[in-house]
């Protein structure tokens, strides 16, 4: 394998991602022939060549903050898995 | 599905096989009413779905509703559209077929939603898909998997396969779908209907569940190019909550779509006719690209030197942006949370991975490995710069020619289960659409041939090209090849 850089386990705990043993062998494995197949970008003359980073022609779009009608408090709560006076209710932070 | 009964037959026996453009005439006639056109598609949905899978979930009562009151006179007034369940439309679920959202109710309108509404259609139906668009044969959906209607033990492409079928099966007039590297072009070309992928910005991704936001756009399915071209009408234009939706004109697209072919020259990528390709599928193409010929058109030979590396490109660039915008699943504003974590960390690990699929997971951590410091530079800016060059190899191209043509996938359908554990061939499926997104460009497939495989007809789909914003040209061309050949007419053999 000539990059072994990608270590599952801990790029997992970056993403705050847990994985079983079993899916972190099975990726790891998964995840090297991949980066094997990208590594093909090396070959590339990159040298002078400008960054793109998405395809619309458009930058630094503004637009005026002007409050309009939007969801309400409830609503905004209403997919919540937990909530505590009209609040997200999250877990504990701080000791 | 042992020896389905074959209806062949042309002729529309329900409402359900008319084309969005047919039942607009039907409803502005009032020869037939949008809830007997919803009943019809209903009728259908029932007696197709079961073999189909293509529905997550449909609300009847809600869009019968709304089809009492439709106002036929607007443009899609009275059309029921199915959604792939990536759009938030309001009150409805959605889930990305993920378990993470199981659910989730939307509580707002996507801009697309709301314009199709404007526009007088009926959002009916969720459409099955890989588990947030990731995938090539919707097979990662967490909740079924959807069957190919021209052979059921076949997938349907992906990542809106859900989309593809059921406009295929006749259990839609249309369907919206997102691409973000052959999404919508891919399981049409698969399924045997069109699929249009707009420019970058021209259709707002405000309320589109995001999954690479530099390269996903919404589009739409539908059984003719016109009908694509009437659903672009609707869905087009800048929108403030689209920072990337852009200014440009929005023309009717159906006004230029018998322009005819005179002085269209139309450019073969050399990279793109290689080995590999199935026979069918490269016989299939080069006989359109012929029939093109004989229709006026001037075919050149072009060259994309940088589409080898496309996929490469393409797998950085999009998980990259997929780890940075599924970061938000954590379990507190919305979507499931894990039962008593132990503390912080525990609650987003686990939350996330009783919440995620394999292949979700597996992006997740590769585009967080990209991004990760000391690897940055080495992938995520080199796959930016090559992006680049894969821009500029199309730039080149289209001052030469109005539209590139080849095939859509370099197969037709193949087996359900036969990729599922190598991530890396199901990633080579995208091999001819990818670069598009990565460009930019307005994509379409239209349906271009049969191949004949275990006694089954699979259908094959013709990828069209064309310069940013230019999608009205785009649609005339794909329309030229279209009504001048019956390959979109052909239905598939479903059970009676």
């Amino acid at each position: 394998m000539s990059s072994p850089a990608l270590d599952v386990r801990y790029i997992a705990q970056l993403a705050r991602l847990h994985l079983s043993e079993e899916e972190i062998a099975t990726f790891q494995s998964q995840l090297d022939h991949i980066i094997q197949y990208v590594e093909k970008l090396k070959q590339v003359d990159v040298s002078g060549v400008e960054p793109t980073a998405h395809a619309a022609p458009v930058f630094n779009v503004f637009r005026p903050d002007t409050p309009r009608d939007w969801f309400d408090a409830a609503t905004a709560l209403s997919n919540a898995p937990r909530q505590a006076a009209g609040l997200f209710s999250v877990t504990k932070v701080v000791e | 599905m042992s020896n389905p009964t074959l209806a062949t037959s042309n002729f529309p026996v329900s409402l359900a096989d008319l084309t969005v453009t047919d039942l607009r005439e039907q409803l502005h006639s009032r020869a037939a009413s949008p809830v007997e056109a919803l009943d019809a598609l209903e009728q259908r949905i029932a007696a197709v779905d079961p073999h189909i899978h293509g529905y997550l979930n449909r609300d009847l009562e809600q869009a019968r509703a709304l089809a009492a009151k439709a106002d036929v006179t607007l443009p899609l007034g009275g059309v029921p559209i199915a959604i792939k369940d990536v759009l938030n439309v309001l009150g409805q679920p959605c889930t990305c077929a993920s378990k993470i959202l199981r659910g989730y109710v939307a509580p707002y309108d996507a801009t697309a939603i709301a314009r199709l509404r404007a526009a007088g259609a009926i959002p009916f139906g969720r459409t099955n898909m890989d588990e947030f668009a990731m995938g090539s044969s919707t097979e990662n959906s967490s909740v079924q998997v959807t069957a190919n209607p021209w052979d059921l033990s076949r997938i349907p492409g992906g990542s809106s396969g859900g989309s593809a079928a059921v406009v295929a099966a006749g259990e839609a007039f249309a369907a919206l779908g997102s691409d973000t590297g052959g999404s919508i072009r891919q399981p049409a070309a698969l399924c045997g209907c069109v699929g249009l992928k707009p420019t970058y910005g021209r259709v707002s991704r405000f309320g589109l569940v995001a999954f690479a936001s530099s390269l996903d756009q919404i589009g739409p399915f539908g059984k003719t190019v016109r009908d694509a071209a009437l659903i672009l009408n609707a869905i087009s234009g800048q929108d403030s909550q689209d920072s990337t939706s852009v200014s440009e004109p929005v023309p009717d697209f159906t006004a230029t779509l018998d322009r005819g072919l005179k002085g269209i020259r139309l450019g073969m990528p050399r990279e793109y006719f290689i080995e590999g390709i199935d026979p069918q599928v490269d016989a299939a193409v080069r006989a359109a690209i012929k029939h093109y010929e004989s229709l006026g058109a001037e075919i050149v030979e072009v060259s994309l030197p940088h589409t080898d590396y496309a996929v490469a490109v393409y797998y950085i660039v999009a998980t990259a942006e997929a780890s940075a915008n599924l970061a938000r699943f954590d379990g507190v504003r919305y979507g499931h949370r894990a039962e008593n974590p132990a503390n912080l960390l525990d609650h987003y690990g686990r939350t996330r991975e009783e919440g995620f699929g394999p292949e979700v997971k597996r992006r997740i951590i590769l585009g967080t490995y990209v991004l990760s410091s000391g690897y940055y530079d080495a992938y995520y800016l080199r796959a930016q710069k090559v992006r680049t060059l894969i821009r500029q190899d199309f730039t080149q191209a289209f001052e030469k020619v109005d539209a590139i043509i080849c095939p859509t996938s370099p197969e037709p359908a193949f087996k359900a289960g036969e990729r599922t554990d190598d991530p890396l061939k199901m990633y080579l499926a995208d091999i001819f659409t990818i670069a598009t997104n990565l460009a930019g460009n307005p994509g379409i497939s239209i349906p271009c041939g049969f191949a004949a495989t275990d006694g089954m007809q699979l259908p094959i789909g013709l990828q069209l090209i064309g310069k940013p914003f230019e999608e009205a040209s785009l649609l005339s061309i794909a329309h030229a090849y279209e009504q001048s050949t019956e390959w979109h007419k052909r239905r598939p053999p479903l059970p009676a």
